[in-house]
This record gives C-alpha cells, sequence and structure tokens, in this order.
C-alpha cells in the first residue's frame, strides 16, 4: 500500500478508535515481542488500541513509581508488581502471573551446550542482581555443583539479550537466555540449545498488575481478562514460555 | 558488594588511561598544532569523534574488535592467551578512545598558543627540537597539560556505556563505579547507589574545581 492511501485508510478505520488514548502496557523486554502478538489480537477482537514500552523490569518499575501514565504492567518477575501493589500504585488483587520463562543454555560453536559450561573461556549469564534470569541461572549452576568451577569465568550481561550478543559476537562460548528468544526474528543461529531443568532454580514467574489509576478503566479491565483467556496463553506458551494450565 | 573496589578500579582506570593519552597525546597533540598538512582536518575529526558518538556506537564496534573473533581480539588471544573484552586491559583500550579528545584537545590548544618566535628564539639559541621542546614548550605549556589530565581522568570516571557494553561487570576487574551504581539502582538499592553517586558527585566537583583555581593562577601570574 502507498504511504498516502496507507494514511487515508487509518484516518478512515482506526481514527475513531484513536480518538480516545491507547492503552498503555510497561513491557519486560523478554516479553516484547510476544506481547506484540497479543495486542494485536486483542485489538483486532476489540478494537481497543495498545502502546507499548518496552523496558527492563527495574527501569519500568522505576518510572512507574515516578509517575510513569502507564495502565499496566507485565514485569519479568513477581517482586517489582508485589512491590507496586504493597505501596498501593497497583490495583489490589490484581497482580497475577501471566507468564513461567524458561531458561535455556545456548550456544553458537559447542556442539554440547553442558560441555561447553567446562571448557569455555567464558560463560555469559545476566546480572543475577538485576536479572531474574540471572539469577536462575546462578541458582541451577549452584544446585549441579557447576559454580565454584564457573564463577572466575563469567561474564555478567544487563540482561538477557546482552547474554545473546555476548555469545552470538564470540566473545562468551556458551550463555544462559530466555527460551522465548530462541524464535526471535534477529536470533542468530545456535549450535546447541539445553534447556535447564526447571525444577533446579526458583520458577521464573512473570507478573502482572493492574496500575491503580487504570483499575477502573473498563478497556484495560477487558486487556486483563483477555491476558488470562485461552487464547492469549496458547499464544504465549507458543512463544516460548512454561505452560501453566 | 564491597563499596570501594569499584570506586577504587574506577580510579585505577582512570588512572592508567590518563598517564596513556599524555604519553601517546602529547605527540599527537604537537604535531596537530604545527602540521599544515591537508590530512589535519580528518585527523582533528577522528580525535574529535568520541565526543559526538554515542557510546553504544564504540561499545559495538568494540565488542567486535576486541572479541576473540576480532582484528584485534584474535591477535591478543595469540599472544597472550586470554580475551580483551571482559577485562581490564579491554577496558583501558576502550578508556583511551573514548577519552582521547579530553587528553589531546588542550593540550593542542595550548600549543598552538605558543608565540612562534619563543620556540624560533630556543632554536636558534642552538637548543634541540627535543631539548626546546621540554624546556620551552612544556613550562608553558602547563595549563594545557593539567586540563588534558584532569579531563582525561575524570571523563574516564564518568564512563558508562561503552564499559556496560564490553565490560561484562565482573567484580574487581571491569565492575567500574558507574556500572556498581546502575546495578544499585537497578536492584533498589538506593542507599548504596546514593554513598557511591555522591562520592563521585563530590569527587567531580573537587577536581574541576582544583582545575579551574590554578588555571586562574597560571593565567594571572
Amino acid at each position: 500500500m502507498r504511504p498516502a492511501n496507507f494514511f487515508l485508510f487509518f484516518a478512515l478505520v482506526a481514527g475513531p478508535v484513536l480518538a480516545e488514548d491507547p492503552v498503555s502496557v510497561a513491557v519486560a523486554s523478554n516479553f516484547s515481542r510476544t506481547f506484540g502478538e497479543l495486542a494485536e489480537r486483542f485489538s483486532a477482537d476489540t478494537g481497543i488500541a495498545v502502546r507499548t514500552i518496552t523496558g527492563s523490569t527495574g527501569k519500568l518499575y522505576a518510572q512507574i513509581v515516578n509517575g510513569a501514565p502507564f495502565d499496566v504492567f507485565l514485569a519479568a518477575d513477581a517482586e517489582r508488581p508485589r512491590l507496586l501493589e504493597v505501596s498501593g500504585r497497583a490495583a489490589a488483587g490484581s497482580r497475577f502471573t501471566y507468564a513461567t520463562g524458561r531458561l535455556v543454555l545456548w550456544s553458537r560453536d559447542a556442539e554440547n551446550c553442558v560441555d561447553a559450561l567446562r571448557t569455555s573461556h567464558r560463560v555469559a549469564l545476566a546480572n543475577p542482581l538485576i536479572a531474574p534470569y540471572g539469577r536462575a541461572a546462578r541458582e541451577f549452576l549452584e544446585s549441579a555443583g557447576h559454580w565454584e568451577d564457573i564463577a572466575g569465568r563469567v561474564a555478567y550481561a544487563e540482561n538477557v539479550m546482552q547474554v545473546v550478543q555476548f555469545v552470538a559476537s564470540g566473545n562468551a562460548g556458551v550463555g544462559f537466555v530466555a527460551a522465548s528468544m530462541l524464535n526471535g526474528p534477529h536470533m542468530p543461529a545456535g549450535a546447541c540449545t539445553w534447556p535447564v531443568p526447571p525444577q533446579s532454580h526458583s520458577p521464573l514467574e512473570q507478573q502482572a498488575v493492574l496500575l491503580a489509576a487504570a483499575a477502573e478503566d473498563k478497556r484495560v479491565v477487558r486487556l486483563f481478562e483477555f491476558l488470562q483467556s485461552d487464547a492469549a496463553i496458547d499464544i504465549i506458551v507458543r512463544n516460548g514460555y512454561g505452560d501453566m494450565r | 558488594m564491597n563499596l570501594y573496589e569499584p570506586l577504587l578500579l574506577s580510579a585505577q582506570l582512570a588512572f592508567v588511561t590518563m598517564v596513556i593519552l599524555i604519553l601517546a597525546g602529547t605527540p599527537l597533540a604537537w604535531w596537530l598544532s604545527q602540521t599544515s598538512s591537508r590530512w589535519k582536518p580528518a585527523a582533528q575529526a577522528v580525535v574529535a569523534m568520541p565526543i559526538v558518538l554515542p557510546p553504544t556506537v564504540l561499545g559495538f564496534y568494540l565488542l567486535i574488535l576486541l572479541g576473540p573473533d576480532g582484528s584485534i581480539g584474535k591477535w591478543w588471544v595469540q599472544l597472550t592467551g586470554s580475551t580483551l573484552t571482559f577485562s581490564f586491559t579491554g577496558l583501558v583500550i576502550a578508556s583511551c578512545i573514548y577519552s582521547l579528545p579530553f587528553a589531546v584537545q588542550p593540550i593542542q590548544n595550548a600549543f598552538e598558543a605558543l608565540p612562534r618566535q619563543t620556540l624560533e628564539r630556543a632554536w636558534t639559541l642552538g637548543a634541540s627540537r627535543l631539548d626546546a621542546f621540554f624546556s620551552v614548550v612544556v613550562p608553558l605549556s602547563v595549563r594545557g597539560f593539567v586540563s588534558g589530565m584532569v579531563l582525561a581522568f575524570a571523563h574516564t570516571l564518568g564512563e558508562f556505556g561503552v564499559v556496560l557494553m564490553v565490560g561484562g561487570n565482573i567484580p574487581g576487574e571491569t565492575r567500574v563505579a558507574s556500572i556498581a551504581i546502575y546495578d544499585h539502582v537497578e536492584s533498589l538499592n538506593y542507599a548504596a547507589a546514593h554513598r557511591m553517586s555522591l562520592l563521585l558527585l563530590g569527587f567531580a566537583f573537587v577536581v574541576l574545581f582544583g582545575m579551574y583555581v590554578f588555571n586562574r593562577r597560571w593565567s594571572t601570574r
């Protein structure tokens, strides 16, 4: 479609919907691609426009605490949503687990990811202090008795995206990433992937909250209901998250 | 997390970077101040580029160049057996590029402000070029050197984006103060973030204040 036509189309079809503010959703980076699919489906079904803001859970949390005008927060952990609920910034009782992350060991070159843990000059994981997937990776390494051996060879990434960067650029031999990233459009080909046993680390619960200012907005409530529907869960599971049903 | 380790590491990185930049930057600044080569504008542009480029651009290219597959990184691995990324040495290389203009430009400005006759007088008195440089040029350019040293040091302390991209956040090796503060903020440990930030804030003021006081005294003498 030519740009001019597109704008005409947009003005005629989408105009009335966009007349009111779209629903603003703050989404943790690891879920942004999946949420894109969900939002598309939701908007197609309901005519409600959705605007997505992506970032790390920590940054989005800080923005919310400092008054960012978001309606919904899809975090990468359970901690920040809980804090928002406790402090009254999120609607009480709205918090739920919308997805459970799965940790995967991933390498660009190695045939066997687990061997690569032993042999790689560098092992990349997200910083356990700030990233849930990093904490899970560390818990797994500790429970498997690998941590002592690996601790001196770890390179800490800011998040799982940067783990991929470190491994894809050859700077780390192997790294812990999120399963949800594996089929992403820009994900480089890997030589091996090894799903980390979920029971070896605390669950990667990703929780959502409705922010207090939007609690009465029917459109936001509908989005929240949609996120818990079978149709939405199907999309979420297809994108590499655990099936909790 | 130890409060002082990252600060100490930042100070070490800044100091090593400053020493290298003064040693390597002085001849470069001299050449830039004296040359009328048609390459001068190009060289000046290259030197000034880190001021303009976002740290992400430097970080991205350094991650590739310094990595074990990169041209510099590969050579380094053959030479030493270890990789440059995620290492202190790698951060020194990154910082030297990142802070280059902050060392070179003040020194170059000082050289350019020297009266031409002063130099020629020294030469006619029989001083060798090197001798004239150290006994005439350097003493007359002290302001430039002090500014270059202070700015190179302070700017390296303030480095964040590049280190975030090529550092790997390793305690005692690449976890510098700016990264540690970022971690504290992200993990909601605002008390630790405040302690370190205030120290850096105070330090930044003190060194810059000291530099300006020095420059004023020097110019009114």
